[in-house]
C-alpha cells in the first residue's frame, strides 16, 4: 500500500499517521507538502492528518481545503482513489466538499482529550474490513470541534445509504445522549462518500496501533485497507 | 473600493457560543437580552471602481472561502 500523507501548516499528527501507515503496510509513507500540485505516481491511498492547520483560522480546515494539493485529491478521489481524513483531516474533507456537512464546536464548548468507545457499524468497506460489524473499538479523540452536523436531509441519505461508519457508544456499545460526547448528529463519529472511498472520522485510530500505547484497536482500520487493497490488485 | 462582508448562522444552526455569550450577558445583568447569535465581519479593500465587478468578486470570495454556505449565510456591503 502506497500511502501519502498530507502536510499542512500547524498539522500535528503527521508522523503517527506515517508510523501506523508503515506498521500496517510495511511501506514508508510519502509525505506531501500542501503545495504541491500532484500526489505521487501509485499512490494508493491518500491521508490529511490531525492537527489544526493554520491555527484553525477561519473555521476548521477552511484554508487547507483550498490548498493547492487539494485539486489533486479530489481528481483522485473523483477516480476512486482512497482516502482517509481524520480529525482536523475530517473537517478539511468537508470543507473541501469531498464529504457533507460540518463539524461544528462541541456541544459543551470543551476541547476534549480522552479514549473513547465507538462502534463499527458495517464491515464491508475498505474502511472497516479490518473488523466485525457491531465490534466496539477504544480510540483516543483530541479536538474541540469535532460535532457533525448536516442537513436533515442530508443525514436520511447517509444512514439510507449506510454511509455512517463509525458512531460514538459506551464501552458496552450502547448509542446514546451521554456516549454522544460532542452532541453529534446521531452518534456521528466518521462518515463515508457515496461512493463509499473517502472516509472521515474524528477519532485517532493511528494512536491506538501499538502495545506500547496501552491499545491496538486502530489497527484493523489500517490492516483492512491493506487487506482491501490486495484483493483489488 | 472598501466593502464590508458579515457572515452569520443560518437561523436553526445550533450556536453554542452566542448561547454561551448570551449566558454571560444576562448574568452580567444587562437588561432585555432575549438571544444572541455569533458571526463573523471581514473588511476587505478591493481595486477597481466598477460596483457591479467588484459586488461580483465579493460573492465570489463568500461563496469560496468566507462562509461555509451549509450552515452560514453572508451579507456584501460596498461603502465606494
Amino acid at each position: 500500500m502506497k500511502s501519502a500523507v498530507l502536510v499542512f501548516p500547524g498539522i500535528n499528527r503527521e508522523r503517527d499517521m506515517a508510523r501506523a501507515l508503515k506498521l500496517a503496510s510495511g511501506q514508508e509513507a510519502a509525505m506531501v507538502w500542501h503545495a504541491e500540485t500532484a500526489l505521487p505516481d501509485g499512490t494508493d491511498l491518500v491521508v490529511v492528518p490531525g492537527g489544526f492547520s493554520y491555527g484553525d483560522y477561519l473555521r476548521c480546515g477552511a484554508i487547507a481545503a483550498r490548498a493547492p494539493i487539494m485539486d489533486a485529491v479530489r481528481a483522485f478521489a473523483a477516480k476512486g482513489g482512497l482516502v482517509l481524513g481524520v480529525c482536523n483531516g475530517f473537517q478539511i474533507l468537508c470543507e473541501s466538499g469531498l464529504l457533507p456537512g460540518v463539524l461544528m464546536r462541541n456541544a459543551q464548548l470543551k476541547f476534549i482529550c480522552r479514549d473513547v468507545h465507538i462502534r463499527v457499524e458495517r464491515s464491508d468497506t475498505a474502511f472497516t474490513r479490518g473488523y466485525n460489524a457491531g465490534q466496539i473499538i477504544r480510540v483516543p479523540v483530541a479536538h474541540g470541534e469535532g460535532n457533525y452536523e448536516a442537513d436533515e436531509e442530508t443525514l436520511k441519505r447517509l444512514e439510507g445509504e449506510g454511509r455512517v461508519l463509525y458512531r460514538y457508544c459506551s464501552a458496552d456499545g450502547v448509542v446514546d445522549e451521554h456516549s454522544n460526547i460532542n452532541g453529534a448528529a446521531q452518534s456521528i463519529a466518521g462518515i463515508v462518500s457515496e461512493r463509499g472511498n473517502v472516509l472521515g472520522m474524528m477519532p485517532h485510530p493511528e494512536n491506538h496501533v501499538e502495545d506500547i500505547m496501552g491499545c491496538t484497536d486502530g489497527r484493523g482500520l489500517f490492516a483492512g485497507l491493506v487487506a482491501h487493497l490486495e484483493r483489488a490488485a | 473600493m472598501k466593502a464590508r462582508v458579515t457572515v452569520t448562522l443560518k437561523s436553526g444552526i445550533l450556536d453554542p457560543q452566542g448561547k454561551a455569550i448570551e449566558g454571560a450577558l444576562k448574568s452580567l445583568g444587562v437588561d432585555g437580552v432575549a438571544s444572541v447569535r455569533q458571526g463573523k465581519v471581514f473588511d476587505i479593500e478591493i481595486s477597481g471602481s466598477d460596483k457591479a465587478k467588484t459586488e461580483a468578486a465579493l460573492k465570489d470570495a463568500a461563496d469560496k472561502l468566507l462562509a461555509n454556505t451549509v450552515i452560514e449565510n453572508y451579507a456584501i456591503e460596498i461603502n465606494g
